[in-house]
C-alpha cells in the first residue's frame, strides 16, 4: 500500500503529466464543472490557474471559494478501467497576491507557455487553489487520502 | 491473416506468432524428422478472441485489482480460478469460430488429437514454462477441439503461470498464446529424453514409461531411468521403476490402468530403443544448436519426436527459481489421494501426539539449562512442523482447487465460487471449539448470579460452570500463546464469554444453497466410471477444505507449546537476579533471532506536513454479505479479548486464537489474501462478509475506525457511510 512519500511523488508525476484538470465551483444552488489548465507547487499545496473575470466559474468562486478540482490520466480506452488514476482535490480558491504573484506565474507559465498573453491580460484572473485534501483513485477503486497540515 | 498454420508451412518469420514449441516441431517437420501431423493456431486467434470479447481487459482488470507484488499466491490462485471461468463463459466469435472449425474439420475430422500450449517466450532456455501451461491428451471432434483451444488459451493466466511471471517478473499485459492441435500418436511406450544431463553435462539421460507421456510428465506414472555417455551413447546406469499401472486414452481423456504382469517386469526400452532415441537427442542438438529435453514416443516400432526444446539452464541447483515448488502445488488426482492417506493417517495424529506429549511436560521443574535446551527443542519441532505444512499440507489444499476446476468446467456457474458451498464442513475443530464456547456461554445467559460474579472477577461461582472453563481450557488452552498462566487465561476467557452470554442466543442460522441439488446437478454431468471419479474428487475436496483449516489448529498447538517455553524463561528473567549466570544464559538465548519473537515493524512515520488515510481499500472477495461496524485491530493477541458483539474482526491473518471471537463479529477484515486461508472459511462456516487481502490491513484501519466491509466486491470503505450503502439489491441476497 502507498505511503506518504509514494502518493506524493505519484500525485507530482500526475500533475506534470497532464496540463488540464476538472473545476468544481458551486453557485445559486448548483455545482458547475470547467476545465481549467492548472499547475501544482512543489509542496502540493496549491493549485494554480487562471480565469477572466467575466466567467461563470469566476463568479462562483468569487461567492463560494471552496472548490474541488479532478485531474486524472485516463486514455479513453478499455485500459483505463485498471490503469487509469483519478485525484480530487478540495480546498478553497483566491486571486493569487501581489507578493506571490511573481513565482506563481512562472511556474504556471512554464507549464502553459502558450498561455502568456491570456494571463497577462489585465482582465485575466491567476487563482490559487489551497489545497486541504487530495483523494486519490487507482486500481478503479482503490481511494486513499492525503490530508495536508497547515 | 490467416490465425490457423500446418506446421509445414511455418517460416522463420512466424517464431513469434506461433511461439516456441510450434516453431520447434516445425523445424524438425522441415528436417524430416518423424512428428506427428498438427496445425498451430497461432497468437493471432487469442489476440482476435481477447479483444472482440474485452477479455482483456477484464483480464487486467481482475490481475490489477492490487499491485501485482502484493498479491499472495492463494490470491493468484483465486485469480486465475475467476480469470478461467471468464474464458469458460466467453463464446468465440462467430467469424473466429468458422475459420477454426473448417480447419480443424478438414485436417483432423474425427481424429483424436492433443491440444498444445506454444506461448512465445515460453520455450526459450532462459525461462522454461513447461508444464505451467495446460496440455489435453486426446480430444475427438471438432466442437470438443475448440473447447479445449480455449482451455489452452485460459492456462495462460494459470496459476502456476501467474506466479512464475511474478518470480521472472514478466510483463502480464503482454502475454499471449498459441496452441498446437497435433495428432494423437497412441504409443505404447514414451518418455523423455535429455540430451545433456543437466547435472553432469559428459551424461545423457533418458527416461520411459508404459503407455502415454502424460503419466511420465505429471509424475503419476515412475519412469525407468537410463544414463548415457554422452561421447559414446554407451549406457552407465539403469535404475528400473517399480512398474505398476500406465496411462492409456480412455473414451475421452486419459486412464491409469494396470500393466499386464509380462510388462511388469520388463523395462519400457531394449538397447536398441535406447540408440534410436539418443540419435534423435544428438540430431535435434545438431539442428538446433544446443542440447534438448525431447518428449518421444514408440508405435510399434516406430519413433515419434512430441516436442523438443532446449534444457532450461539454471533450472537446477539455483535456489532462487521457485518453479518447482510452484509445479508441486499442482498435485494429480492420485497423487492428491496419496497425500490425504499421509496426512490424515500419519501426519496428523503425530502433530496432535507431539502437541500432547509437549503439553504434559512441566516446564516450571526444569533447571535452567534444561529450559535453554527444551526451548532449542521445540523451537526446532516447531520447524520441522512448519515444514510439512509447506511441503504437505499446502499442497494438499490444491484438492479443493482442482475440485473447483472440475466443477466449473462442467458448470460454467456465473459464480466461479460456488463449488464452496458443496466443500462446507461441520466437523472442523474451530467449529468444534467455538460450539463448547457458546454452550458455556448458554450457562452465564441462564444465571445472572453467576454473570454478576463473573462482572466482578470472582472466580468459583459455579461448580458446573468452573469445570466446563476447565475442560475447555484443557482442551484448547495451548491455543492462548504468550499466556502460560493459566489464571490468565480463565480470566481472559471470561471476560470474553460474558461478552457471548450477553448477545441473543441464537445467532442467524446460514442456509447455504440447497446442497444436495447442487451436488446431483454436478454429479449428473458425468456417467458411469467418470461419475463415480467426480464423486470421489468432491469426497477429496471435502477432506482438503476441511484440512486446510485444521492444519492451522494443529500447527497453532505446537506454536503454542514453542511459545510457552519461551515465556517460561522471560519470566524467570524478571525472577533471576539480574546479573546471574542463569539469567545471562536465558537473555542471550532468546536474543537469538530464531528464538526472538518478531516484533511488530515500526509503522512508516508520515512527514509532519501530511497525513494519509485510506478511504477505500481493495482486497479480494471472500465471504459474500455487507456489514458495517467499528473496527477492533488484532495487533496483539491479547487484543482479542476487548472483543465487542457487532465489530469488525481486522487483523494480518485470522489465526486460531481469535476464530473464537468470529461468531460475536460482524465481518471480518484481513492482510492475508485468498478464499482458501482459515479465515475466509470461518466466515463462511458462519455467513459472514469477508474481504481478505487486504495490504496494511492492521496499520491503515484503527480500533473503533467505523468500517463497512463489502464482500461482494472484496472492498473494505474506512470511516462514514450513509445507511443505504449497507442495504443491497437482488432478491436473493434480501432473503437473507
Amino acid at each position: 500500500m502507498e505511503r506518504a512519500s509514494q502518493i506524493k511523488k505519484t500525485l507530482k508525476d500526475l500533475f506534470e503529466s497532464q496540463r488540464l484538470g476538472v473545476l468544481a465551483t458551486y453557485g445559486e444552488g448548483q455545482p458547475y464543472s470547467s476545465l481549467v489548465a492548472f499547475a501544482a507547487t512543489n509542496d502540493l499545496k496549491y493549485l494554480v490557474f487562471a480565469t477572466t473575470r467575466a466567467t461563470r466559474k469566476y463568479a462562483n468562486l468569487s461567492a463560494e471559494s471552496r472548490v474541488a478540482m479532478l485531474v486524472d490520466n485516463r486514455s479513453n480506452q478499455d485500459s483505463d478501467f485498471h490503469s487509469a488514476m483519478a485525484v480530487t482535490a478540495l480546498g478553497e480558491a483566491e486571486e493569487v497576491k501581489e507578493s506571490e504573484r511573481g513565482h506563481l506565474l512562472k511556474l504556471y507559465l512554464a507549464k502553459h507557455p502558450y498561455l502568456e498573453e491570456f494571463v497577462n491580460s489585465p482582465t485575466c484572473a491567476l487563482l490559487k487553489m489551497c489545497v486541504d485534501r487530495y483523494y486519490m483513485v487507482s486500481r478503479f477503486q482503490n481511494v486513499m487520502e492525503l490530508h495536508m497540515r497547515r | 491473416m490467416n490465425p490457423v498454420i500446418p506446421l509445414d508451412k511455418i517460416r522463420d518469420e512466424d517464431r513469434e506468432r506461433v511461439g516456441g514449441k510450434a516453431f520447434s516441431l516445425a523445424r524438425m517437420v522441415r528436417s524430416h524428422v518423424n512428428v506427428p501431423d498438427a496445425i498451430c493456431i497461432n497468437t493471432e486467434a487469442y489476440n482476435d478472441y481477447i479483444t472482440s470479447t474485452g477479455l482483456r481487459e477484464r483480464v487486467l482488470f481482475e490481475l490489477n485489482r492490487k499491485s501485482f507484488d502484493e498479491m499472495r499466491w492463494e490470491e493468484i490462485w483465486d485469480a486465475s480460478l475467476r480469470i478461467r471461468n471468464i474464458f469458460l463463459n466467453t463464446p468465440i466469435p462467430a467469424e473466429l469460430l468458422a475459420t477454426l472449425t473448417r480447419a480443424i474439420d478438414s485436417r483432423f475430422s474425427g481424429r483424436a488429437v492433443v491440444v498444445r500450449s506454444s506461448a512465445p517466450g515460453e520455450d526459450s532456455a532462459k525461462a522454461s514454462f513447461a508444464g505451467l501451461h495446460e496440455s489435453y491428451v486426446n480430444v475427438r471432434g471438432t466442437t470438443p477441439i475448440i473447447e479445449h483451444i480455449r482451455l489452452v488459451w485460459a492456462s495462460l493466466w494459470s496459476d502456476a503461470a501467474l506466479l512464475y511471471r511474478q518470480e521472472l517478473g514478466l510483463d502480464v499485459e503482454r502475454s499471449t498464446m498459441a496452441v498446437i492441435v497435433q495428432e494423437i500418436v497412441i504409443g505404447d511406450r514414451s518418455g523423455v529424453v535429455f540430451g545433456k544431463n543437466p547435472n553432469d553435462p559428459s551424461q545423457a539421460v533418458i527416461e520411459a514409461v508404459y503407455g502415454l507421456n502424460q503419466g511420465l510428465v505429471d509424475g503419476t506414472v515412475e519412469p525407468d531411468r537410463w544414463i548415457l555417455d554422452r561421447k559414446t551413447g554407451q549406457i552407465i546406469s539403469h535404475t528400473p521403476a517399480h512398474r505398476g499401472k500406465a496411462l492409456f486414452p480412455a473414451r475421452e481423456g486419459v486412464q491409469l490402468k494396470q500393466l499386464p504382469s509380462a510388462k511388469l517386469n520388463t523395462p519400457p526400452l531394449d538397447h536398441g530403443n535406447i540408440a534410436q532415441i539418443f540419435d534423435h537427442a544428438l540430431a535435434a542438438e545438431t539442428l538446433f544448436g544446443e542440447p534438448q529435453d525431447m518428449e518421444w514416443t514408440f508405435r510399434g516400432d516406430m519413433l515419434y519426436v512430441i516436442q523438443s526444446r532446449p534444457i532450461t539452464t539454471g533450472l537446477t541447483g539455483d535456489s532462487g527459481d521457485k518453479r518447482s515448488w510452484y509445479l508441486g502445488l499442482r498435485r494429480s488426482f492420485e497423487n492428491l489421494k496419496e497425500l490425504r492417506r499421509k496426512i490424515e493417517g500419519e501426519l496428523i495424529p503425530a502433530m496432535v501426539e507431539e502437541a500432547a506429549q509437549l503439553s504434559r511436560q512441566d516446564l516450571k521443574k526444569l533447571s535452567t539449562s534444561e529450559l535453554v535446551d527444551e526451548i532449542k527443542r521445540r523451537s526446532a519441532i516447531y520447524d520441522k512442523w512448519l515444514d510439512v505444512y509447506w511441503s504437505e499440507f499446502i499442497p494438499f489444499a490444491h484438492g479443493a482447487r482442482l475440485f473447483g476446476q472440475v466443477y466449473n468446467d462442467a458448470m460454467r456457474p456465473a459464480d466461479p465460487y460456488e463449488f464452496m458451498d458443496l466443500l462446507k464442513a461441520t466437523n472442523m475443530a474451530s467449529l468444534e471449539r467455538n460450539r463448547m464456547l457458546k454452550d458455556i456461554a448458554s450457562m452465564i445467559r441462564e444465571n445472572p448470579q453467576l454473570a454478576e460474579a463473573l462482572r466482578n472477577g470472582k472466580t468459583n461461582a459455579d461448580e458446573e460452570f468452573d469445570k466446563a472453563l476447565d475442560t475447555f481450557v484443557n482442551t484448547f488452552g495451548d491455543l492462548f500463546s504468550g499466556m502460560a498462566e493459566s489464571k490468565e487465561q480463565h480470566t481472559a476467557i471470561a471476560t470474553l464469554l460474558l461478552e457471548m452470554a450477553e448477545q441473543p442466543p441464537a445467532q442467524r442460522p446460514f442456509r447455504p444453497k440447497d446442497i444436495e441439488s447442487l451436488m446431483s446437478n454436478f454429479l449428473s454431468r458425468f456417467e458411469g466410471e467418470q461419475r463415480a471419479e467426480a464423486a470421489e474428487l468432491l469426497e477429496l475436496a471435502r477432506t482438503s477444505y476441511q484440512l486446510r483449516d485444521d492444519d492451522n489448529i494443529h500447527l497453532g498447538r505446537i506454536k503454542g507449546q514453542m511459545l510457552a517455553g519461551i515465556e517460561e524463561a522471560k519470566r524467570r528473567i524478571e525472577e533471576l537476579p539480574s546479573d546471574g549466570v542463569e539469567t545471562r544464559e536465558l537473555t542471550s538465548l532468546l536474543k537469538d533471532p530464531q528464538y526472538v519473537l518478531k516484533e511488530q515493524a515500526s509503522a512508516d512515520q508520515p512527514e509532519a506536513e501530511y497525513r494519509i488515510k485510506a478511504r477505500q481499500i481493495v482486497g479480494q472477495p471472500a465471504g459474500p454479505g455487507i456489514a458495517r461496524g467499528k473496527a477492533r485491530v488484532i495487533a496483539d493477541p491479547s487484543d482479542v479479548f476487548g472483543f465487542k458483539a457487532g465489530e469488525i474482526l481486522v487483523c494480518d491473518a485470522v489465526d486460531p486464537t481469535m476464530t473464537f471471537v468470529v461468531p460475536l463479529s460482524a465481518g471480518i477484515a484481513e492482510r492475508r489474501g485468498g478464499m482458501l486461508i482459515h479465515g475466509a472459511i470461518i466466515a463462511r462456516e458462519y455467513g459472514l462478509p469477508c474481504v481478505t487481502g487486504i495490504p496494511d490491513a492492521t496499520s491503515l484501519i484503527h480500533t473503533g475506525d467505523q468500517l463497512t466491509v463489502d464482500g461482494y466486491l472484496g472492498i473494505v470503505i474506512i470511516g462514514k457511510t450513509v445507511d443505504s450503502a449497507i442495504s443491497v439489491h437482488g432478491s436473493t441476497v434480501a432473503a437473507l
